[in-house]
């Protein structure tokens, strides 16, 4: 059974398989305006999505509220089986949420942000120790102090954050920003490395060449409404 | 895996604040040179040996309540600064187990700060203070250091998202915490014998401290999660 395998297999039941992203006729209010309104957005388990769209037009706030970090105004959002409204906390423990930061303690390493992770989620040090070294975390970047590290180096760590965590749905805001082609290529592996061993991705992204060559399936956020694209 | 409790999470949460206050040194470094600089500037104001003795133990915790709100907003500021309270909330964290960390955090620094202030104040203002009242001190520091900690996780967690945090954190924070400062105040007038206050004039205000801080830990338990949450 592959790492994720065991909080995918929350979305079995049975023969049925609940999709690990249940959203319908959404609609979410940042303030008065209405950042997605209306929008229906269904991901099957062991996918890659990615959503594509111009600015401002409801991407991460789509991310978001599949993290489980926006209530939905009207309409239902169902995250690897569980309401996003009634049972936040339940699927905010099962998803990991990388947007524009990353989420880490600039003043401490790697090692020690990945530590602290470690045993605020309950894993143990040799969990901690392998998603260092699968995310190629090397001894020298451990010791690193996080304020120090490339941008490609702080995404490597907040990954392994996720790893840690044992996320079955990762939902990442433009992942290659700010990454150097090396930097940009190890992001796509990880990622298809994390849907091969059964988590579900989706992946927010401006660059529809690199993203879209990750992605199994694509979708256009616009006004609020997600649009069905295909498969790239 | 299974989940972690909130005792163990308050334990991680407390344990990384004070690694990276370790790391930093922003307490050690700015902040209490900050307070011992209000402390000496208090006595050059007032100039009075007389005065001064009298007014030590308002003076200790002005200086050490100005100072607490730095340490307040430089604890959440390590929070935003790459939005890691968003990677505390996704990851479905107990807000309590991450609401006591940051007052098992911040009473540690505040307690340090206390001492310090203290025997700065035994120095530059020549009071002097019995082995009871010493005791009274202690006392005294630990109650007021965790209601002070406990109404600054609280209201920290409040002005993290907001606008103009810097400033709306002391607006809600000063006047919540009167009623620790005035506390804190009488009781260490008793422990340094001030104006000839007996030392059994401070213990009564222990209480005061004591259900202040269980009224806010309690609450930040709580309301913790909300008051973080969009």
């Amino acid at each position: 059974m592959g790492r994720w395998a065991e909080e995918s297999a929350l979305c079995s039941v049975g023969a049925v398989t609940t999709p690990a992203v249940s959203i319908r006729d959404a609609v979410v209010l940042l303030g008065s305006f209405p950042a997605l309104a209306g929008a229906d957005f269904t991901v099957q388990n062991g996918e890659i999505v990615l959503v594509q769209g111009a600015n401002g037009a409801g991407k991460s706030t789509l991310l978001r509220l599949c993290a489980g970090l926006l209530p939905v105004t009207r309409g239902e959002a169902r995250i690897l089986g569980h309401d996003v409204t009634s049972e936040r906390d339940l699927v905010r423990s099962h998803v990991g949420y990388l947007g524009h930061t990353n989420g880490l303690y600039l003043d401490l390493t790697a090692a020690e942000n990945l530590s602290f992770w470690g045993r605020a989620v309950g894993a143990s040090p040799a969990e901690v120790s392998d998603a260092a070294t699968r995310m190629g975390l090397t001894p020298r970047l451990l010791d690193t102090q996080v304020a120090r590290m490339s941008s490609g180096q702080k995404r490597r760590t907040a990954l392994a954050v996720m790893v840690i965590r044992r996320a079955a749905l990762w939902l990442l805001d433009e992942p290659h920003t700010g990454l150097d082609a090396a930097g940009r290529n190890e992001i796509d592996s990880i990622l298809r490395e994390a849907a091969a061993s059964g988590a579900t991705v989706v992946v927010a992204s401006h660059e529809l060449e690199r993203a879209g060559s990750l992605a199994t399936r694509r979708v256009e956020v616009a006004g609020g409404i997600v649009v069905e694209v295909g498969t790239p | 895996m299974s989940r972690p409790s909130t005792y163990k999470v308050a334990l991680a949460v407390a344990a990384k604040d004070l690694r990276i206050e370790r790391r930093s040194k922003v307490v050690a470094n700015q902040i209490l040179p900050f307070a011992g600089i209000v402390m000496v500037l208090f006595a050059f104001a007032l100039d009075n040996d007389g005065i001064l003795q009298r007014v030590a133990p308002g003076l200790v915790w002005l200086a050490t309540l100005f100072s607490s709100i730095i340490v307040v907003q430089r604890t959440f500021a390590v929070e935003s600064a790459d939005n890691a309270l968003d990677a505390l909330r996704v990851a479905g964290l107990p807000p309590a187990g991450v609401f006591l960390g940051k007052v098992m955090a911040l009473t540690a620094q505040l307690v340090l700060f206390e001492a310090v202030l203290v025997v700065l104040a035994l120095v530059l203002y020549q009071v002097s203070v019995s082995l009871g009242g010493a005791v009274l001190l202690v006392t005294t520091g630990m109650l007021a250091s965790i209601g002070l900690a406990a109404m600054g996780a609280l209201y920290g967690g409040l002005s993290i998202g907001g606008r103009g945090r810097e400033t709306l954190l002391p607006l809600l924070l000063l006047p919540a915490v009167a009623p620790i400062l005035i506390a804190a105040t009488r009781a260490t007038e008793a422990a340094f014998g001030s104006d000839g206050t007996p030392l059994r004039e401070g213990w009564p205000w222990m209480g005061l401290l004591g259900v202040f801080g269980a009224l806010f830990l309690f609450g930040g338990t709580l309301g913790f999660g909300t008051l973080t949450d969009e």
